[in-house]
């Protein structure tokens, strides 16, 4: 069927007027809801196990050098060397595209933060990173997924979206959620997708699916026009993250569009050859700090209003491990960038590396959930009672993180 | 729901196959838990192309490139993975297509989900489909023991998991070079391997499996075999450990294989198993009783796979419907390819399963692909999926009649309205696309 050109938009008009499956109301610029102050929060999940010492490096810890041995980095002052943050911490060098956001105050870091249970299994700590919770209980929803059932109330539209593919667990319940992929593998028959669209009806799951599937194509298509192929974005390695990144900057910046987002970065399991200022894990954060950049300058004005928050799993053991890497530990750092962000500052206290979580983790001091928390009262305005017992159940005396915001 | 006979062959055919065609289905009507277990008893061997390199020349070529560095044997080395992948690909795809016994393709896939090991490492790449042949298939009706052996003393896997440089700190090497374990390989396997994540193992179980496995690595290129296992004893962590309650004295190589056989029999390893395929061929949440069934042959037969592959074929749940699974965007793949009994060209392929997040062996982490519809359906997927049913029905060389396929390969499953849909097609293409669009043909 090589006959067929008409766009996708026309195509809901027709079957909006024909079929009657779709209403008004799903065609573009009308799929998701209002947020108060029309403001933006993206969270960016690092799979993988991030070594936030790397990230943000301690150098003004006297026991730092003497820790990390090889993969130590030295303090700030060499050309191509790690970036002074204040007189204790140092950015690393592979993270420079977003040092301008530090300096302009847009950006802050949590250090030594957790997530509040004790695992170092990837995948269960995934898990409850993703569900809030700090110990497993069964099937579980998204903390994001229910902080979005709670903000868009009684009007049903859609608030969230997945970028890259598969919804992530943080984002699955009992909200429907919009997801954009950089690619498929070609353009489907109009006619074709009215067919499937009567059939689809009747499968509960599939169903739902490919309706939202192509409003929310018909919506990324106008957002992103109709080359919408980032083709970097299907890749694998660290730039294939800018790319995503840059479309998601675009998507919620839109009139319109998704106001909350999440995506994946994986690549951080830094068991082998780790390196220091240069090597595997500073070219995986070259990717990341390359993707941060390219979201903020995609959300253009939309950028004041925003929050990204990037979280990791847990953080990686002090000492390097027998092939120059790391293994897993406890706490990492935390990111808070955004034009919405009152940073320029490392938070969190610093437990020091004299006494580490059993004999080999830094310790935890923050967790991350009080940032999470902080972003939603104080950006989305959602009470804390709420933040309390629904969106992170059972964490009444874990307060918000303080002073994250601009006022 | 109980179903008919008629109802079952389709069930057969799609839920521990991949789709039935030509009159397969009124073949498998007869005894469809018979043409399931025939199988598992009398598995075919694919006719693989004898020009796809095992393992070793792989691993050796790997080793090679690392050594010279230089930079033109690099390129040669990565046009030589990519050339291999896509014939291992196609001929991976070949078997499914045309192999007697689709459900023994079924199993060798789950395993070697189960056993993932994943191009994420680039290194991997060269030698992840031979991993499969050598390690995953010879095993999959045979002992679950046997299994863990192969696939864990294969040097694909102790590359990807570190273990292939893990040194004891106490052994003659880390004495001297003050290097130390990595608890990669050791962690896995009890998590995702073996016991699972509710195993009841600690950390310092974790560590005691690390160190009794430092030693397994992979013969250098100095070395008899290089690319092949090899237990180095200067680099084993000398002295006794304990693991999980267990003494282990020390044995050298036989440490790892006295504690690998020690977990293959661990009841906890029992469930988990159980617990996998109940997930892949009943439903994403199996119920605990189901679970406990083949739990419960696993243990009694000392992890027989054929066994324990029948007990999942002869529970009722097995056989109820409608279609309680979502096919994985692979499985959609070569069911569809199955069904129209045509394998498309190998970069054709590999662009569809990227495009639809499931590249054969970059799995983006040790703990392979999830096996459930929450991973998988979520709303441009879904679209993606349609498109790529229509973009290989464009594909195909001589288009099928459309309803005489939906037949062949739904029979009692194809309801009415999917049938006029594809009645109604404008052609021949555009019905096989429908077809393979379906939510019929998109669940098992």
């Amino acid at each position: 069927m090589a006959c067929c050109t008409s766009s996708r938009r026309q195509f809901l008009g027709l079957v909006a007027g024909g079929a009657g499956i779709f209403t008004l109301a799903s065609l573009p610029g009308a799929v998701f809801a209002a947020v108060p102050g029309d403001r933006r929060f993206v969270v960016v999940l690092l799979r993988g196990a991030l070594d936030g010492m790397a990230a943000v490096a301690p150098v003004g810890d006297p026991l730092y050098q003497e820790k990390r041995g090889a993969i130590a980095l030295k303090p700030p002052g060499g050309s191509g060397g790690t970036i002074a943050l204040d007189h204790f911490y140092a950015l690393h060098p592979a993270l420079g595209a977003i040092e301008p956001y530090y300096r302009s105050g847009e950006l802050l870091f949590v250090h030594a933060a957790g997530n509040g249970y004790h695992t170092r299994s990837h995948f269960d700590a995934q898990d409850l990173m993703e569900t809030g919770l700090t110990i497993k209980q069964g099937e579980s929803d998204g903390w994001l997924n229910r902080a979005i059932v709670l903000l868009q109330g009684s009007d049903k539209a859609r608030l969230g979206l997945a970028v890259g593919g598969a919804v992530p667990l943080i984002l699955r319940g009992k909200a429907q959620m919009a997801s954009w992929e950089p690619q498929g593998v070609g353009a489907i028959d109009d006619d074709l997708i009215a067919a499937l669209s009567r059939i689809y009806a009747r499968d509960p799951l599939l169903g739902p699916a490919l309706a939202e599937g192509i409003k929310a194509q018909a919506f990324s298509s106008s957002v992103l026009g109709d080359d919408t192929m980032v083709k970097g974005g299907k890749g694998f390695g660290p730039k294939a993250f800018a790319a995503l990144a840059e479309a998601a900057g675009k998507l919620v910046a839109a009139p319109r569009g998704p106001r909350i987002a999440a995506l994946d970065m994986g690549g951080w399991d830094t068991h082998v050859n780790q390196g220091a200022e240069t090597g595997r894990l500073a070219q995986n954060m070259e990717g990341f700090a390359a993707g941060l950049d390219a979201l903020a300058k995609a959300m253009g004005p939309a950028w004041r209003q925003t929050v990204v928050v990037a979280v990791t799993e847990f953080g990686r053991t002090v000492a390097v491990n027998g092939n120059s890497g790391t293994d897993h530990g406890t706490a990492s750092v935390v990111f808070v960038m955004g034009g919405a962000v009152k940073g320029g500052r490392v938070a969190g206290d610093w437990p020091g590396l004299a006494q580490l979580q059993d004999n080999r983790d830094l310790r935890m001091t923050t967790d991350a959930r009080a940032v999470m928390k902080a972003v939603l009262r104080d950006h989305f305005g959602l009470a804390r009672n709420l933040l309390d017992t629904k969106v992170f159940p059972d964490t009444a005396a874990l307060k918000p993180f303080g002073g994250l915001l601009r006022a | 729901m109980v179903a008919s006979a008629a109802f079952e062959a389709v069930v057969a055919a799609t839920r521990f196959g991949y789709a039935a065609r030509g009159d397969e289905l009124s073949a498998i009507a007869a005894d469809p838990q018979g043409w399931v277990t025939r199988q598992i008893d009398q598995p075919a061997r694919p006719a693989f192309p004898a020009d796809l390199p095992p393992s070793q020349r792989m691993v050796a070529a790997l080793l090679q490139m690392r050594r010279d560095k230089q930079q033109a044997d690099r390129k040669a080395f990565n046009d030589q993975v990519r050339n291999v992948y896509f014939a291992e690909l196609t001929a991976r795809t070949n078997a499914a297509v045309s192999s007697p016994t689709p459900v023994i393709e079924r199993l060798v896939h789950f395993w070697s989900n189960h056993f993932t090991v994943s191009g994420f490492r680039p290194f991997v790449r060269g030698f992840a489909f031979a991993f499969e042949r050598e390690a995953i298939r010879p095993h999959v009706t045979g002992r679950f023991v046997d299994m863990l052996l192969a696939a864990e003393r294969h040097p694909a896997m102790l590359l990807y998991l570190d273990n292939a440089l893990s040194i004891g700190p106490d052994s003659i090497v880390g004495q001297r070079r003050d290097k130390g374990i990595n608890e990669n390989f050791g962690r896995e396997m009890l998590e995702l391997h073996t016991l699972g994540v509710d195993g009841g193992y600690t950390q310092a179980d974790v560590i005691a499996l690390a160190r009794i496995l430092t030693g397994w690595s992979v013969a250098r290129l100095n070395d008899a075999e290089p690319g092949t296992f090899k237990f180095y004893p200067q680099i084993h962590e000398p002295g006794p450990k304990q693991l999980l309650g267990r003494i282990y004295a020390e044995a050298g190589e036989q440490e790892g294989i006295a504690a690998l056989r020690d977990l293959a029999n661990h009841p906890a390893t029992a469930h988990h198993i159980a617990f996998k395929l109940a997930q892949h061929f009943i439903a994403d949440a199996p119920p605990r009783a189901v679970v406990d069934q083949i739990a419960k042959v696993f243990r009694d037969t000392g992890g027989n796979l054929a066994a324990v592959s029948k007990a999942v074929v002869a529970l009722e749940a097995a056989w109820s419907k409608p279609f309680g699974k979502v096919r994985r965007p692979d499985d959609m793949v070569t069911a569809a390819c199955r069904a129209a009994n045509f394998t498309p060209p190998a970069p054709f392929l590999a662009g569809s399963l990227r495009t639809l997040n499931q590249l054969p062996f970059y799995a983006p982490s040790p703990a392979g692909w999830p096996d459930d519809a929450a991973s998988w359906v979520s709303p441009e997927a879904v679209l993606h999926r349609a498109e790529w049913c229509e973009t290989f029905a464009n594909r195909l060389p001589e288009p099928p009649d459309p309803i005489v396929l939906a037949s062949a390969t739904l029979g009692e499953a194809l309801p009415d309205d999917t049938l006029q849909a594809i009645r109604r097609a404008p052609s021949r293409r555009n019905g096989v696309a429908l077809l393979l669009a379906a939510p019929e043909f998109q669940r098992r």
